[in-house]
């Protein structure tokens, strides 16, 4: 049985039916980041003076997967061009890098997501709280390597003027801890709306990711019996990855600068 | 649209994102607790910011015989 329109344009919408089907699900998509979006700016406008955490998140790190990303656009739309001027090899050799700046795209995140669970702040039971990064836990003490504060304010505005603090290795015994929590995204609702948005970028990065393994590996085999089928594909699949990019450009302004 | 459409879409979005950076990085370093962190991030965002622009030109002119469509 032959499908319909999957080359050809389908003539009351002017398009092939994959591309009117992806932009229907992109439509979808955003609605959901869309919900997403203004639930932070709601949550942000909402916090108390002085509690909305700025400087939380490594820029540099951010600007690195952020250039990750934009290379990885451009190596997609490159693919997809080498097949329109039939360069299968030069498409192997685009699609490829795509992968690898996807798969470098996670490793980065998931950096950047262990070290925050690897963040605590541990208030003792004389009020002080000391924050840092946890080096050794035992069954008697908690090693980390961090600074103490008095007022737990100082932690939400790393970018305020003022001394930064001096890291140092503490040994807090655990009979002197009345609470230890890590910087995950039970921690603050700035934790949990950062995860909830990154984390569902994430998944998206992964899926696309998956995708675009498919088409690389097993599924170009449809470029020998239907190249324009297959070329088709690879725009679709384009379509997506850049939609997941662009999450990412507004994301990161909004995450890491503001 | 195609993806060539969209591709100029992000990629316009993605200079706006960098000439806001560099203006971010600039404004910071200009301010009291300015590092010159601050103006390396503020100057190579203008220049990839540029550079966007002038690959924009470059991918117009190559595929300029693929539709919008």
């Amino acid at each position: 049985m032959d499908i319909p329109y999957t080359v050809e344009a389908r003539p009351d919408t002017g398009l092939y039916n994959a591309k009117v089907g992806i932009w229907l699900f992109l439509a979808s998509e955003v609605m959901l980041f869309g919900a997403l979006f203004s639930t932070y700016i709601l949550l942000r406008v909402g916090a108390p003076e002085g509690f909305w955490p700025h400087g939380w998140l490594n820029i540099p790190v951010g600007t690195v997967n952020t250039l990750v990303l934009i290379t990885s656009s451009i190596t997609t739309v490159m693919a997809w061009a080498s097949l329109k001027m039939n360069q299968f090899g030069r498409f192997k050799f685009f699609h490829a890098c795509t992968l690898c700046l996807a798969l470098t795209f996670v490793g980065i995140k998931s950096y950047e997501y262990h070290d925050k669970f690897m963040h605590y702040e541990i208030t003792l039971k004389d009020g002080r709280i000391a924050d840092g990064h946890l080096v050794k836990r035992t069954a008697d003490q908690v090693v980390i390597s961090g600074h103490y504060v008095e007022d737990r304010k100082e932690l939400f505005d790393l970018r305020a003027g003022g001394p930064p603090h001096e890291h140092t290795e503490i040994t807090i015994p655990q009979a002197q801890i009345k609470k230890m929590e890590n910087y995950g995204p039970w921690h603050t609702t700035y934790l949990a709306i950062y995860f909830t948005l990154t984390g569902l970028h994430a998944l998206h990065v992964i899926g696309g990711a998956i995708v675009i393994g498919f088409l690389w590996g097993p599924g170009s085999k449809l470029w020998k019996t239907d190249p324009d089928r297959f070329t088709n594909r690879i725009e679709i699949s384009g379509l997506f990855w850049h939609f997941v990019d662009l999450v990412w450009i507004f994301l990161f302004p909004v995450l890491y600068l503001l | 649209m195609s993806l060539k459409a969209f591709h100029l879409v992000f990629i316009t979005a993605s200079s706006a994102l960098a000439f806001g950076c560099g203006v971010w990085g600039l404004k910071n370093y200009w301010s009291a607790n300015g590092t010159s962190l601050d103006v390396l991030f503020g100057l190579g965002s203008l220049l990839a910011g540029a550079g966007l622009i002038l690959y924009e030109r470059y991918f117009l002119k190559k595929l300029k015989n693929v539709s919008y469509l």
